[in-house]
């Protein structure tokens, strides 16, 4: 079982009640997809995706970003518990979406780097290593199910 | 992952932009990779003290930021431009290349953080493969 601090706790919920979630999801998303071109394999059926402009402005980007935060969100609402509340998810993205486990860091990755924008001073040196360690249980909740 | 022409005109550019703050993200990075990945902090077991914005810290920060803006200068080769460092931290530091990674996320969400208007996705995935190719130079006389 993850063992929270109580600071983290807050971070994690301040965090998520102050990040839009229409912005940072798209941004994320399509910062993973620029940054990582690789990333791009799951998204054949999203159109162009041929350039920074075309991703950034890409409505079904767009619409699978705030898909993905509202993902996170289930994993905010039971820290106690990610491993169990993402059991599913993570059979879902081994067996039906095939996507490679090592993306999900790269995403998280991305996701921080948009957050410390967004969150400017208040992004400090704790609640960075906060954001990552929730990050970091998400992903590896993600990767349990794959065999 | 070779730079592009574009990428080294995207580095520069940015670059040219944080410069003058390169000491603050150097010490900023640096204590934030020590936060959030303690394994760092085993390199750093003789400082006298390793506090987020310490002496220590600055200082170290501000050595890590010359190196930087040295690879900055030599983005053409790289290789040849970091060629004192690599047998620096091959030789003597011996710091595990895997650790390298780790230290340019933490420069990364700081740049993200200070100059949230300027690190656009174009400008992320340059640095981001700039770093990348320092961090070879940087291995390339470990074996």
């Amino acid at each position: 079982m993850v063992e929270w601090t109580d600071f983290e706790r807050a971070t994690i919920q301040d965090i998520f009640s102050r990040i839009d979630y229409d912005v940072v999801g798209p941004a994320a998303l399509s910062r993973c997809l620029i940054v990582y071109p690789w990333t791009q394999r799951y998204f054949g059926s999203f159109g162009n995706l041929y350039n920074a402009a075309a991703i950034s402005s890409n409505p079904k980007v767009a619409a699978h970003g705030k898909v993905v935060l509202s993902g996170l969100e289930k994993a905010v609402k039971n820290m106690d518990d990610i491993k169990q509340t993402y059991a599913d998810l993570s059979v879902l993205h081994s067996e039906k979406l095939h996507v490679d486990p090592d993306n999900f860091k790269l995403l998280a990755d991305c996701l921080t780097i948009v957050v410390a924008a967004q969150m400017g001073a208040d992004f400090n040196c704790d609640v960075q290593a906060a954001f990552q360690k929730f990050l970091a249980v998400v992903v590896s909740s993600l990767r349990r199910q794959y065999h | 992952m070779s730079l592009t022409e574009k990428d080294k005109a995207a580095v520069k550019a940015l670059w040219a932009k944080i410069a003058k703050s390169a000491d603050a993200v150097g010490a900023d990075a640096l204590s934030r990779m020590l936060l959030v990945y303690p394994q760092t902090k085993t390199y750093f077991s003789h400082w006298p003290e390793m506090k987020t914005g310490g002496e220590s810290v600055k200082k170290h920060g501000k050595k890590v930021m010359g190196g930087v803006a040295l690879a900055v200068s030599k983005i053409d080769n790289l290789t040849a431009g970091l060629l004192e460092l690599s047998e620096l931290h091959a030789f003597q530091l011996r710091v595990d290349p895997a650790n390298f990674k780790l230290l340019a996320h933490c420069i990364q969400v700081v740049i993200a953080n200070m100059f949230p208007n300027e690190f656009t996705p174009e400008a992320h995935v340059a640095l981001d493969k700039f770093l990348g190719n320092v961090a070879l130079g940087l291995s390339e006389k470990y074996r």
